[in-house]
């Protein structure tokens, strides 16, 4: 396929996705409601957050080959600086968006920074040890900004009419799309751009790229940056979405399961990464649906217990994956059809 | 003073927990290069069979269905341990993300398969009279749990410390840390350290699973979890592979913590130790590699 078509067909199933608000035909067992109901398109949009936030950190780990253990609070940081900066600070949307995203630049810059002096096992542990820092400090509610565990609600009038209302669910689903499509273009350029292409030499052979005369730190410091913007811009749209912020997303076990998204999908393909978010997204929320249909709670305990537990499900799946599949559902797919992969034409 | 003397004491008796967890973890981590993210999941795992096996004798003989539970969660960790190194750990012993991985995949599936059978509210532990009762050092009465998990850590110390200098395999251990790659060379099976090791560790695990259920009072799925994050620090902090210096950094990490909770404000002392775990990897960024 020539490129012109590629990007013909991109732009064609983008619009195809776009339509989704008009498509009034209901797809069981996928949905259990229309395709246009607020239900569906709401799973629809945290489909596409996760989808992108799994992106971001797939550069990271999958491209620049660091190992984060605290991606986690770069998406925090988009959820909670955006929800302060509605509700205490009483900005408007744009004026909120701009100061999230200058604060999105700069805690990255400087924890980032910091974290990169050290490599591997070590980084991993400092980004950990930052992330936990930061879900502490959300959790103990300074100056009642936070809200704790209990969160933070955006409330009523805190938002445009037109992303407030289940009728305007739409509206977030497009918002959804757009930040996705904005990511995977975004992560498509930087990784075939020249810099990308130093932080794949990074995770092969650090020494050699040294050797070269690069500079390893300043790429991965770009690298780490680059995809910390990017988690935060997904932890905004992600608020918008929900309309309050949890401390669920600060913590160290949501990092573990974005780890476990992008593995699922295939670590160091970029629409793997998505594919890996969006189907763990779309499982961990209709299993729960699945979990009380009667048919599995007719099953005896043993049965009935695990297949209630969405975790529980896709912990086991990932470590099949893990043990048998080292390529994730990209690597699946790719073997299954070798021919695919030169079509596609991604990594 | 009273107060310091309490605050002292119970951060000892914390410090004793983490240092049950920290201790395998730092082994295996020595050892083997894995982090072991599981290990959260081998405590809570152990704490929820000891419970569950005792429940029917707790109220009637609080003392025995004690000593029973202790048993049996160290039997339990041990176990989950042995298999989790035998099936999900060697066959990626030569992929090192893999096993850090299928730890990952393990710890969350773990948690959720215990909050899916017996809900994510905390389980009360009956305690023996002892046990529910205080000693009065120095004016103050202190929680006898906080002397008894002093007690059980140095224990267990003395018992680790005997396995290293003192047997073949603890020879073997303390070679591996060193060089694996020239024990190996030398002939000797260090996959089969590698199991025993792992297996140690998850029996220090259940132990401190079970008796977290003493410390706290009761149990609950997510305490595995927390208790891990503060046991890496911990393990990063005492040196890696290093028994001894798990035991002292504890210590530390336990008793900074209590003080700063109780005199700045609570939550401080945790974000502190925390901070003090990247500040120690960013001032001796060989802090996680073999002295």
């Amino acid at each position: 396929m020539n490129p012109v078509a590629r990007i013909g067909l991109l732009i064609a199933a983008i619009a195809l996705v776009a339509a989704a608000p008009w498509v009034g035909i209901p797809l069981p067992p996928l949905f259990s409601e229309a395709l246009n109901a607020p239900g569906s398109l709401n799973l629809l949009a945290l489909c596409f957050v996760f989808g992108a936030l799994a992106l971001s950190y797939d550069i990271i780990f999958g491209f620049a080959g660091l190992l984060s253990f605290g991606h986690a609070l770069y998406f925090a940081t988009g959820v909670y600086v955006g929800a302060i900066a509605l509700t205490s600070w009483h900005l408007g949307l744009p004026q909120a968006i701009a100061v999230t995203l200058v604060i999105s630049i700069i805690l990255p810059l400087v924890v980032g920074a910091v974290c990169l002096r050290v490599r591997d096992i070590q980084f991993a542990m400092v980004t950990l040890a930052f992330a936990q820092a930061g879900s502490i400090l959300v959790m103990q509610n300074p100056f009642g900004l936070t809200g704790g565990e209990e969160g933070l609600a955006l409330g009523a009038n805190v938002l445009p009419s037109f992303l407030t209302g289940v009728e305007n669910t739409r509206n977030l689903y497009w918002i959804a799309l757009a930040l996705l499509v904005a990511v995977c273009a975004i992560g498509w350029w930087s990784v075939n751009s020249s810099p990308g292409r130093v932080w794949q030499a990074i995770r092969e052979n650090e020494r050699r790229v040294e050797v070269i005369g690069l500079n390893p730190y300043l790429y991965k410091l770009g690298a780490f940056v680059l995809s910390s913007f990017l988690a935060s811009a997904a932890g905004f749209v992600y608020l918008l979405i929900e309309g309050s912020a949890s401390p669920d997303v600060t913590t160290a076990s949501f990092t573990l399961v974005l780890l476990v998204m992008v593995v699922l999908g295939g670590v160091g393909t970029l629409w793997g990464a998505v594919l890996g978010g969006m189907v763990y997204e779309y499982l961990d929320f209709r299993l729960v649906v699945l979990s009380n249909a009667t048919g599995v709670q007719s099953l005896p305990a043993f049965l009935r217990i695990p297949l209630s537990e969405p975790l529980f499900i896709l912990g086991v799946l990932f470590i099949i994956l893990v043990l048998f599949v080292p390529g994730g559902l990209a690597g699946a797919l790719r073997r299954l059809n070798p021919a695919f992969l030169a079509s596609s034409g991604s990594h | 003073m009273s107060t310091v003397i309490l605050l002292l004491l119970t951060g000892l008796g914390l410090g004793g927990l983490y240092f049950l967890i920290a201790s395998g973890l730092s082994l295996i981590w020595g050892l083997m290069r894995v982090l072991n993210f599981a290990h959260g999941a081998l405590f809570t795992i152990a704490a929820y069979v000891a419970w569950s096996a005792t429940a029917p004798l707790q109220n009637a003989n609080p003392l025995w269905a004690w000593i029973a539970g202790l048993v049996i969660a160290v039997v339990a960790g041990g176990l989950a341990a042995l298999l989790l190194e035998v099936f999900l750990i060697r066959p990626l012993y030569a992929r090192p993300i893999g096993q850090i991985l299928v730890t990952v995949g393990v710890a969350l599936a773990a948690v959720a398969l215990i909050e899916g059978i017996y809900g994510s509210d905390p389980k009360q532990m009956v305690l023996p009279t002892w046990m529910s009762a205080s000693t009065v050092i120095f004016g103050e009465p202190v929680p006898n749990t906080r002397l008894l998990l002093i007690a059980v850590a140095l224990l267990v110390l003395g018992v680790l410390l005997f396995f290293l200098r003192r047997t073949r395999y603890g020879l073997i251990v303390r070679a591996g840390v060193e060089n694996r790659a020239m024990v190996s060379a030398l002939g000797i099976n260090v996959e089969r350290a590698f199991t025993l090791v792992f297996t140690i560790g998850g029996m220090a695990a259940g132990l401190a699973g079970f008796l977290s259920g003493t410390y706290f009072g009761y149990i609950d799925p997510a305490r595995g979890t927390s208790m891990l994050i503060f046991a890496f620090i911990v393990v990063v902090i005492g040196g890696l592979g290093s028994v001894t210096g798990s035991a002292v950094a504890a210590a530390v990490v336990a008793i900074v913590q209590q003080f700063l909770n109780f005199y700045a404000a609570p939550g401080i002392g945790d974000f502190s130790v925390v901070i003090l775990l990247a500040a120690t990897l960013l001032l001796r960024p060989r802090s996680g590699e073999p002295a």
